[in-house]
């Protein structure tokens, strides 16, 4: 934020006289950004505050138990903490191979006249509100799900658990796919941004060397490797918090199976259905200790990731091997 | 600019003129189509402003606890431990006020059996605990006798969100079972034992719809007007009741009778030889002693106006009527409204 005073000689000769519309404008700024650390904060302190009767009650047994039983009062979020990692995990596993192929199509191999409308399409993806996807799950892929795919599944592995169970066609598995699509264009879109950046010289050197297409773009590929990290790390952000579309596909049943053909529930779900409704203290409080718990599980992904990254890069000097 | 602003004042001491006389109101969505048709009818006649807020049955509750409201609405009626809060919080009584009626319908997806099929609260119990587990079962098959029923696997789907529909529904099986009333019990959300979330009677619906073999269960306006195929249902009398508008009228007008003084009843399982059982009154929500004249005035003439015409628009909206009975109890009721310990002329 400071301007070293050499700088500043540089770029104002005025700068030497204090400046009163610099400083005001510095404080503002710094205003703005302490802003959003002090709204973090607030959130987080109002979230552990008024869910202080739920972790009195249930303490740690909250993250471990899986019943969720509000005519009893009794609550555990494990079934939801699942659900909610389960989900964005096979989002992601759909999602990163497929959003990195279109990217390096699109600044790789795609012929100029492709190359803008495609990325149009797929930025297109990301404008479509959530609800649509929950809309367009619900009562088209799901029927697929359950007359196509999961009866494939079923039929050629379904000896292995991950695909045990009648087809529903709502469940794990449904909420995982809608999720890839909805986080697809931001990955396909930042890490083609990213692999545009790849400095053009490092591609020609590499092909002067007589390197193939393949291995040009694999040093493209690790020469961005941060930013496509990044770029899933977005994805993530996003998957984790989805809620209506999630709601509409999921099967909303707080049960931990580890078959993705089962029906599972979200945290973010959760706190959709059941909060307009929620009368009692302790209810309220236990809803709430999920959103805190939401707010820390999203902390906790974006924190590892910017550790992988930040290891990946000091690892590396500019480049390296992917 | 100095036009806009023109405008902006003369909209401003229009919103003055009119101010006075909004009612605030927040709570169920079960009854939003005919409170919206009711408060457009009345602002037609009088003026009177109403702005409700389809928040749900807690919310609705929460907000007249909390005083936010002139009027809340609800589909399950407050506990003793609500009213009292909000005794000690507004320092009045909250007197519960049946508008309408409404049911809630077995709905299925048996291609095989059809249109009507014939249920008991054993077998509905049991299905919904998961103990039957398929449509084959002797149960089903003894009171749908010589259909053919198939030997299929029985898919559960229930509300996912908080509902006055869910708490109506499981109030009906914690009266005719205990075991579900000792297991599961009573609530806007409950544990349940098995089966599907949906969101909305639309997720029910669209769940039923699709998967062969499902029963859930929805209003009986979202069935009536989705034309969904839906169960009759033995009712304590040992009739088959086919559910509508009638039979749930009829549920009413047999639990009128013994009515308690603060018209807070369950309906469901009710007595009678016509009455459908899984029934429930929704309710409106009002302060016994008004803090506000010009409210107090406007909110009781309505109520009199809903009770004397309005109710003439429930069944064109799918709302079963209440029986004359339970109006003459809800006039009374409202006869007890008062402002600052007068009764309000």
């Amino acid at each position: 934020m400071d301007v070293s005073p050499e700088l500043q000689k540089t770029v104002s000769p005025k700068s030497f006289s204090w400046n009163f519309g610099d400083t005001v404008f510095k404080y503002l700024t710094q205003f703005f950004a302490s802003l959003v650390l002090l709204m973090i904060l607030l959130m987080a302190y109002e979230m552990y505050a008024s869910s202080s009767l739920s972790i009195q009650k249930f303490g740690w047994s909250f993250l471990t138990s899986s019943e969720w039983d509000p005519v009893m009062d009794k609550y555990g979020a494990l079934p939801f903490i699942y659900g909610t990692l389960v989900s964005s995990l096979l989002a992601l596993v759909i999602a990163l191979p497929l959003g990195i192929g279109i990217a390096v199509f699109l600044v790789e191999l795609a012929p100029k006249w492709l190359e803008r409308p495609f990325s149009f399409t797929v930025e297109l993806l990301a404008g479509i509100p959530s609800i649509v996807y929950g809309l367009w799950g619900f009562f088209i892929m799901v029927p697929w799900l359950r007359s196509t795919v999961e009866p494939f599944f079923s039929k050629h592995v379904g000896f292995i658990p991950l695909f045990e169970g009648a087809p529903y066609g709502v469940g794990m598995m449904a909420a995982g796919v809608i999720l890839s699509i909805m986080i697809l264009p931001i990955i396909a879109s930042i890490s083609r941004d990213v692999l545009k950046a790849v400095p053009i010289s490092q591609k020609e050197a590499a092909l002067a060397l007589g390197s193939t297409r393949w291995e040009a773009t694999r040093i493209g590929l690790s020469y961005s490797r941060s930013g496509i990290i990044g770029a899933t790390i977005l994805g993530l952000g996003r998957a984790l918090g989805e809620t209506m579309a999630v709601t509409m596909v999921i099967g909303n049943r707080p049960v931990i199976k580890a078959s993705l053909l089962e029906p599972g529930y979200t945290m973010a779900s959760v706190l959709a259905n059941e909060f307009t409704e929620a009368t009692s203290e302790m209810y309220i409080s236990a809803l709430i200790e999920i959103a805190l718990v939401l707010f820390v599980v999203a902390l906790l992904v974006n924190a590892s990731a910017r550790l992988l990254v930040w290891s990946f890069t000091r690892n590396s000097d500019t480049g390296g091997r992917l | 600019m100095k036009k806009f602003l023109m405008f902006l004042v003369v909209l401003f001491m229009a919103n003055i003129a009119t101010a006075q006389l909004q009612l605030n109101g927040a709570g169920a969505t079960f009854p939003y189509v005919i409170y919206s048709k009711w408060f457009d009818e009345y602002q037609k006649k009088t003026g009177i402003q109403f702005n409700y807020q389809s928040i749900g049955s807690g919310g609705g509750i929460k907000q007249v606890i909390e005083g936010t409201v002139d009027f809340g609405a609800t589909d399950g009626p407050m506990k003793d431990e609500q009213l009292a809060e909000a005794k000690t919080k507004q320092g009045t009584d909250v007197l519960h006020i049946p508008t309408v009626m409404g049911a809630v319908v077995a709905t299925y997806n048996v291609p095989e059996i059809g249109k009507d099929l014939k249920l008991t609260s054993d077998v509905l119990a049991d299905i919904f605990l998961g103990k039957i587990t398929k449509w084959n079962d002797e149960k089903i098959a003894a009171v749908n006798f010589g259909r053919a029923l198939p030997n299929k696997p029985i898919v559960v789907v229930h509300r996912s969100d908080g509902s006055g529909t869910t708490y109506i529904f499981v109030d009906y099986l914690s009266k005719v079972s205990e075991e579900w009333k000792s297991k599961v019990g009573v609530g806007t959300s409950v544990n349940w034992p098995v089966g599907l979330g949906g969101k909305g009677n639309e997720g029910v619906a669209g769940q039923v719809k699709q998967i062969d073999g499902s029963i859930g269960y929805v209003e009986l306006a979202y069935a009536v007007k989705n034309d969904l195929p839906y169960a009759s249902l033995k009712n304590k009398a040992g009739n088959f009741i086919v559910p509508s508008l009638e039979s749930v009228t009829a549920a009413a007008l047999n639990e009128a009778k013994k009515m308690p003084e603060d018209l807070r009843v369950s309906i469901t399982d009710a007595a009678g030889k016509n009455s459908y059982p899984i029934s429930g009154f929704t309710w409106l929500l009002v302060y016994k002693n008004q803090k506000d004249e010009a409210k107090a005035k406007a909110l009781v003439g309505f109520l009199k106006w809903a009770f004397k015409e309005g109710e003439a628009f429930a069944p064109a909206l799918y709302y079963a009527p209440l029986p004359k009975e339970v109006i003459a109890l809800n006039e009374k009721k409202i006869a007890s409204i008062q402002f600052n310990g007068k009764p309000i002329k």
